[in-house]
């Protein structure tokens, strides 16, 4: 349920009384309403769904993911846990 | 993409695979509660890759495949009126009612339209006074704010020709009513990303606790849903019962506290009704009186909805857990997403569309 | 959007600036669309001599007949229109043979009230296409119908050219080992269209790949006749291409999941639709499935064709599940990639 993908706020304008955004997803841009994020500025990402703008996405948070996989992977190499072992043959 | 490729990472989803391998001692079932999550577990063949011992089931976390059968008819009867204009997302015109889908209602000359937005169905509202349009307001928590938007900004602008059929349900009250069955094997759940970015995790501790079974809140990507296994693993593994939040870049305590206040102001609890499953009490949402004249239930009378489910389909265990697709006898032969019998076959992130379509290569 | 040749070629004078069911009589308004609208821009001595029929030298051996019907909506969409699709596609459908494309028949039905500005821009983007596949449309045929029973304009293209003696490719060929090879990036026609309809909000930068590929094709067969199978993948994507192959041959065949390219701005339509590249319709693209000694060679002369520079290898035949279609998941596990059902929808969940 629910297709939300990240997207960059590119500008801000208003629409039938309603705050909304033009969103980059990659280059194809599509127009989002921003009504739930008043928060939001020019330049951060956001996850949209269904037109809605639903949460700005929080980039030291996606860091910190990301440092706590690093070091998962250091903690396999010094283990010497060999990856393709776990693939399965075709 | 920025966001999306990072956490499609193959050498980082390894790693946090291995450490799955590395924690897992003993046999546990762990639910992921969204469709969107199970599209993803499928695609990427997570599943294929995890240990033995960790069984994933498929949780009723669809809104194509639990909206009740008898919605479907009353889409599908207001669809076909000469007046009407409606409206709905792309996932629902293929939903199997009882004799028909909105596709056939659209051949027969039914002016049905997909939309990306409900504003988009506002908007043909607008643009077409003489016209009802109606909106097929479907969903969990996450679509709940911009249907509750369209309603509230169709108010404010005394749009008299917009309505919404609303089949909404909520999350935590499913978890619970699979939680409480006899039949419950999930041990552990991993919780929909989306759904808490709106409503937030407060609502799952309790659940957490009583039922003793840990709660990882996560994302769709391959390292999200890994991540969120590993964790879900480790609590099994320690014995320990917490809601965790694993979606930390999306998701925040309290959710989108702008969004619960709208939804709150459209839409009152109540009961509801999952195709499969049954009636879970207070697990979805309904049209506040005061936006009585948005509900197209009360603006369309429809009559008696005589609803007839196909004997062999089994997707209500299926959303339960219980079953899984290859276990009905119905499962690529009767039932394939050309001809579903049921709504799992439908939605592309319904559990037995998801077996169909990305099924694994057994004999190899 | 800019339409240049448009600009240099204004709309001709005619009596009416919009299109009568009179137009569809065979009268003088007739005539008078057929010489200022058509006949301009179509010309060439067969088509000049307004018979009934063309009448063409046969230079003998096989010829590769196809016909097609284009009704897509919008007329017009980034990158194209209809007119440009109606030639390319027929001249595609011709060109996946091995044969050289020569001769297309042009059938019109025509909306009452259609503007006669809309359907010169789509008779201007014919000639351009046909002029860049070197074929001569030698036969037309244009009827008017009420409002209502169709919308704006749909098209016909039929048309033939002739296949060279050494050439057999056939979607029954592939052996096992086979290399598939894809001339360049999936879905850009497909979500063109799409991000352009209504309802959807989009302001898109895709543009479609609509594109003759009969010299493409050409340029392979001079490195090797050895093609065993070739197809454009429209309608339905490559994933239907790939599986009616494995069908027809009773092989498998196992893409290499990370290879397929999509572009970045495709892809972000794709993602936010929640469509699978893979089922997207493409006008530009085709598919080739080639013995293993001769993909590189293929490889680097598709990649010398500005329609082909993209090309690259996406996978293999096999003798593995025959009838099925694989694709290795980055993860190392195996999935299906089955046949669409109907229409790709944008969807939600």
């Amino acid at each position: 349920m629910c297709l939300a993908i990240p997207g960059k706020l590119l500008e801000v304008f208003e629409e039938s009384g309603l705050k909304m955004g033009n969103i980059d997803f990659a280059g194809s841009v599509s127009k989002a309403c921003l009504e739930y994020v008043p928060e939001i500025e020019i330049g951060q990402y956001t996850i949209v769904h269904a037109g809605f703008a639903l949460s700005v996405l929080n980039e030291e948070e996606a860091k910190n993911s990301f440092d706590a996989w690093d070091d998962l992977i250091d903690r396999a190499n010094a283990e010497g846990i060999e990856m393709d072992k776990l693939e399965r043959p075709d | 993409m920025k966001y999306l490729d990072e956490f499609r990472d193959p050498v980082v989803a390894k790693k946090i695979l291995s450490e799955i391998h590395a924690v897992t001692t003993q046999p546990w079932v762990i639910m992921e509660i969204c469709g969107g999550q199970t599209h993803s577990i499928i695609r990427n063949g997570i599943d294929q890759v995890l240990p033995k011992e960790i069984e994933l089931v498929h949780g009723p976390g669809c809104p194509v495949c639990v909206t009740p059968l008898e919605i479907i008819d009353r889409a599908i009867e207001i669809a076909g009126r000469p007046d009407v204009i409606f409206t709905s997302f792309g996932d629902m015109l293929r939903v199997p009612g009882s004799h028909k889908d909105l596709f056939m209602v659209r051949s027969e000359g039914g002016d049905v339209r997909t939309v990306f937005s409900p504003l988009e169905s506002l908007k043909i509202a607008r643009e077409n006074p003489g016209k009802e349009v109606v909106f097929f307001a479907v969903g969990f928590e996450t679509t709940a704010p911009g249907n509750a938007m369209a309603v509230a900004q169709a108010a404010k602008e005394g749009l008299t020709n917009f309505s919404e059929l609303v089949s909404h349900v909520l999350v935590p009250p499913a978890m619970e009513a699979l939680l409480s069955s006899p039949l419950n094997r999930v041990q552990g759940y991993l919780a929909a990303g989306h759904v808490c970015t709106v409503m937030g995790w407060d609502e799952y501790d309790p659940i957490a606790k009583k039922y003793k079974v840990p709660i990882v809140i996560t994302g769709f990507e391959p390292m999200d849903v890994l991540d969120g296994i590993l964790h879900t693993v480790k609590q099994l593994e320690a014995g320990t019962y917490k809601v965790e939040n694993r979606y930390t870049r999306i998701v925040e305590q309290g959710g989108n506290q702008p969004a619960q206040a709208l939804i709150k102001d459209v839409f009152e609890i109540a009961n509801r009704k999952w195709r499969g499953i049954g009636e879970i009490p207070v697990s979805g949402f309904k049209i506040r009186e005061k936006y009585a004249a948005f509900d197209a239930e009360l603006k369309f009378s429809v009559g008696d909805i005589h609803t007839e489910e196909p004997e062999a389909c089994i997707s209500g265990v299926i959303l339960q857990g219980l079953k899984k697709p290859h276990d009905c006898p119905a499962f690529g032969k009767e039932c394939t997403p050309q001809n579903p019998l049921g709504a799992t076959m439908v939605s592309s992130e319904g559990a037995c569309a998801a077996y169909y379509k990305y099924q694994r290569i057994l004999s190899d | 959007m800019d339409f240049p040749e448009a600009l240099s070629c204004p709309v001709p004078i005619l009596s009416h600036d919009t299109v009568q069911l009179a137009h569809g009589a065979g009268g003088k308004l007739s005539n008078e669309m057929i010489d200022k609208i058509f006949l301009p821009r179509f010309t060439n001595s067969t088509l000049e001599k307004m018979e009934d029929q063309a009448v063409l030298e046969n230079p003998g051996g096989r010829i590769a007949f196809s016909t097609d019907t284009f009704v897509v909506d919008p007329i017009f969409f980034p990158g194209g229109d209809i007119g440009d699709l109606a030639i390319n596609g027929t001249v595609n459908d011709i060109a996946m043979s091995g044969a050289i494309p020569k001769y297309l028949s042009v059938g019109f039905i025509l909306e009452e009230g259609l503007p006669f500005e809309t359907l010169h821009r789509i008779v201007l983007s014919m000639e351009k296409a046909a002029k860049l596949a070197g074929v001569q449309i030698v036969a037309g045929d244009t009827k008017v119908v009420n409002r209502g029973s169709c919308d704006k304009l749909f098209i016909n293209t039929s048309g033939f050219g002739f296949v060279p003696d050494d050439v057999n490719i056939s979607a029954s060929n592939l052996e096992i080992g086979d290399k598939i090879i894809l001339s360049g990036t999936l879905a850009d026609h497909g979500m063109a269209v799409m991000t352009t309809r209504e309802g959807l909000s989009f302001q898109s930068t895709v543009e479609s790949d609509t594109a003759g590929l009969n010299h493409l094709v050409q340029d392979m067969l001079s490195v090797s006749t050895n093609i065993h199978a070739l197809r454009d993948p429209t309608r339905g994507g490559l994933a239907t291409t790939l599986n009616e192959f494995a069908a027809s041959s009773t092989v498998g065949i196992q893409l290499y999941g990370d290879s397929i390219p999509v572009k970045e701005n495709v892809r972000g339509a794709c993602e936010i639709l929640g469509i699978d590249p893979l089922y997207v319709a493409n006008e530009g693209k085709l598919v080739a499935i080639v013995p293993p000694e001769v993909a590189d060679a293929m490889l680097n002369a598709m990649q010398k064709n500005e329609l082909g520079k993209s090309a690259t290898i996406i996978g293999e035949v096999t003798d593995k599940h025959p009838g099925i279609v694989t694709m290795k998941t980055a993860l190392g596990a195996n999935r299906i990639v089955d046949m669409p059902v109907g229409e790709q929808l944008p969807r939600i969940c």
